[in-house]
């Protein structure tokens, strides 16, 4: 396996620099003595990023922390109120709600989008030249998903009289409509999300030229057949570009909002079922004022990514496999 | 990876053997679905993902009176009006000025995304200074934060500098590389490049301005337009920011007048919605047919979602 770093895919050298961020070594050069006037010069280059860090991220993050133990309407002083947004939070049904539809929508969603993203990368790796016409149009919707346009569109195509209802007709399903039905929003969303497949097919694309064919090759000497291949060559050799778009897609996937508003109206309905986590937040801060509310929740959101993150690293060590790792 | 190499009783070719033998089936074995297939399981793929666009493009010709009595994919008598009724514009606003904020506003974010990012990359990437590690650390940590734990407070903060209904808000953060992926796309970029330039630079007496202007961002200018076009269609497609911080109609980029359109008028004109919707579309289409490749390889090499 000592091809392995020399063929190591594009998109798995990026989700390694995430984990060794200062890695000089690629350009071979020495690391060069730090001489005096550099920091002052860095700092220079950096005031811009670093203004914006400080003033636009850190600090609101701070900021948005301290608010989580408020109750706070704009107009008045924020009033310290120690731990009760947590405990209106856990008594408020309709949090319970978004939270169990936005899970839904990042547990299964998520998922199927990137089953269906690497079915199509290992479609289209089959032919080596002329697959660039289809790589680009599978790639579209990803630019375009979460647009307003979009989320009009697909308001549209699955409404009462639209292409999809009338599609299904065809062959007898009667649905009547999805737009209005409470239980049909949350599959609608999901045929977003796995539409915009294109991102993390390209990305998983790139991964897929980086397979060494000689591993191929040898394991059809061995006698595998393609399923064996697909689990034990395929697999192994891409799960640092499955961890980084299950990773990168999931982080997404919770932030889902223009879409989940416009398809409900910004109301959150039909029957609440459009009511994501993220619209009922943008509906509490901002429609009804409750920033201190909205905050906590806000830093819920954070805590449930950042579990989520630390799950998906701490597994990792058992199936991701890094080029040039000797287990 | 055990699997292959637990069976040395199998010879397997190597390759200085290979050049001897006679030529050997070259094609890897897992190419013997037939090419038929492929193409039909291709085509019929590019069908259905391609539908949508397709299927907007047709409806925004057809007349109102076709919707919901012809579910046919075509339009019988497909005619422009939807067009011309769509850019009379809505509550008293032409259409073209909602396009000209949407324009001002990504024009905006690229010019501030360049500038911003790339002085940020060069410092990260060719600049060894104290509490650079860490701050790189911080940055690569921002690509994961989600956007929502910010918009109370930068909300207040906007609000309390008097900027509420007005772009600055929309744009501050483009000017001062908030977003961290085009700072990590250019920090990737310029570690590819070599370092002997720089230091031939600076043997010849050059600073960090110097080396900055006149070789760096000459040489990361790929880089520089697949950050171009992605900062303008985000900031195209942006629709929370714009929620948020704008109150007056005409100061509304097309994601907030297409939200107007959709509430006042879905229900009764749906041409007209669609309609308005393809022309927002439109730039971030025309966009992407000149500039896929840029597109599709930076997201290839990066990571760089769309």
């Amino acid at each position: 396996m000592t091809t392995d770093s020399a063929h190591a895919p594009a998109a798995t050298r990026t989700a390694e620099s995430g984990a060794r961020p200062a890695d000089s070594r690629r350009t071979g050069a020495p690391r060069p003595r730090r001489r005096n006037g550099d920091t002052i010069a860095g700092y220079v280059f950096l005031s811009p990023w670093l203004l914006g860090f400080v003033g636009l991220t850190l600090g609101p993050m701070l900021a948005s922390l301290y608010l989580a133990f408020t109750d706070y309407n704009l107009f008045t002083a924020p009033e310290w109120t120690g731990l009760e947004n947590l405990t209106r939070m856990a008594e408020d049904d309709k949090f319970w709600s978004s939270v169990r539809i936005t899970l839904i929508y990042v547990l299964v969603g998520t998922p199927i989008k990137l089953a269906a993203a690497l079915a199509v990368a290992m479609l289209l790796n089959y032919k080596a030249r002329g697959t660039g016409f289809f790589r680009s149009a599978f790639y579209a919707p990803s630019l375009i998903g979460a647009s307003v346009s979009i989320a009009i569109v697909w308001r549209a195509m699955f409404s009462t009289d639209g292409p999809v209802d009338g599609t299904l007709n065809l062959f007898g399903i009667n649905l009547g409509g999805w737009i209005g039905n409470p239980s049909l929003i949350m599959p609608m969303m999901i045929l977003l999300a796995v539409w915009q497949f294109g991102a993390p097919m390209v990305i998983f694309l790139a991964g897929l030229k980086g397979v060494p064919a000689e591993l191929y090759e040898a394991a059809s000497v061995d006698g595998a057949k393609p399923w064996r291949k697909f689990i034990s060559v395929t697999v192994p050799m891409l799960s640092p570009v499955i961890f980084f778009n299950l990773l990168l897609e999931m982080i997404n996937a919770f932030q889902v909002f223009a879409s989940a508003y416009i398809i409900g109206s910004g109301t959150g309905g039909p029957g609440g079922a459009t009511n994501f986590y993220t619209v009922y937040l943008y509906t509490r801060a901002f429609a009804n004022n409750q920033m201190g509310y909205a905050s906590a929740m806000a830093w819920v959101l954070l805590l449930a990514v950042g579990v989520l993150a630390f799950i998906l690293f701490r597994t990792s060590k058992n199936w991701v496999h890094y080029a040039g790792d000797s287990k | 990876m055990t699997t292959i190499e637990s069976n040395p009783a199998v010879p397997v070719p190597s390759d200085p053997g290979r050049l001897t033998q006679p030529p050997r089936r070259r094609r890897p074995a897992r190419r013997h679905i037939p090419t038929a297939l492929w193409i039909i399981a291709i085509v019929a793929l590019t069908a259905i993902v391609l539908y949508p666009l397709l299927w907007m493009f047709s409806a925004s010709l057809k007349p109102n009176s076709e919707f919901g009595s012809n579910q046919g994919f075509l339009p019988e008598n497909p005619t422009f009006d939807n067009f011309v009724k769509v850019m009379q514009g809505i509550a008293g606003i032409p259409t073209w000025k909602f396009f000209l904020n949407s324009l001002l506003l990504g024009v905006g974010a690229v010019i501030g995304t360049v500038i911003s990012s790339s002085m940020a990359a060069y410092a990260f990437s060719r600049i060894t200074f104290r509490g650079s590690k860490v701050l790189f650390a911080a940055m690569i940590g921002t690509l994961l934060l989600p956007f929502h734990v910010l918009i109370i407070p930068q909300y207040i903060i906007f609000r309390n500098l008097g900027l509420i209904d007005t772009f600055w808000p929309l744009l501050a953060g483009k000017f001062l590389a908030t977003e961290a992926f085009f700072v990590f796309l250019m920090v990737q970029f310029i570690r590819n490049l070599p370092r002997e330039l720089d230091e031939a630079a600076r043997i010849d007496g050059c600073g960090h301005g110097r080396i900055f202007f006149s070789i760096t961002l000459p040489l990361i200018k790929p880089a520089l337009i697949t950050s171009s076009i992605f900062a303008f269609i985000w900031s195209w497609n942006d629709f929370l920011g714009p929620l948020l911080y704008l109150n007056s109609p005409d100061k509304y980029p097309l994601p907030l007048a297409l939200r107007i359109f959709n509430d006042q008028t879905s229900t009764s004109d749906y041409g007209a919605t669609i309609a308005i919707s393809v022309l927002a579309l439109l730039p971030v289409m025309l966009f992407f047919i000149i500039f896929q490749r840029f597109l599709v390889d930076g997201v290839a090499t990066q990571g760089l979602k769309g």
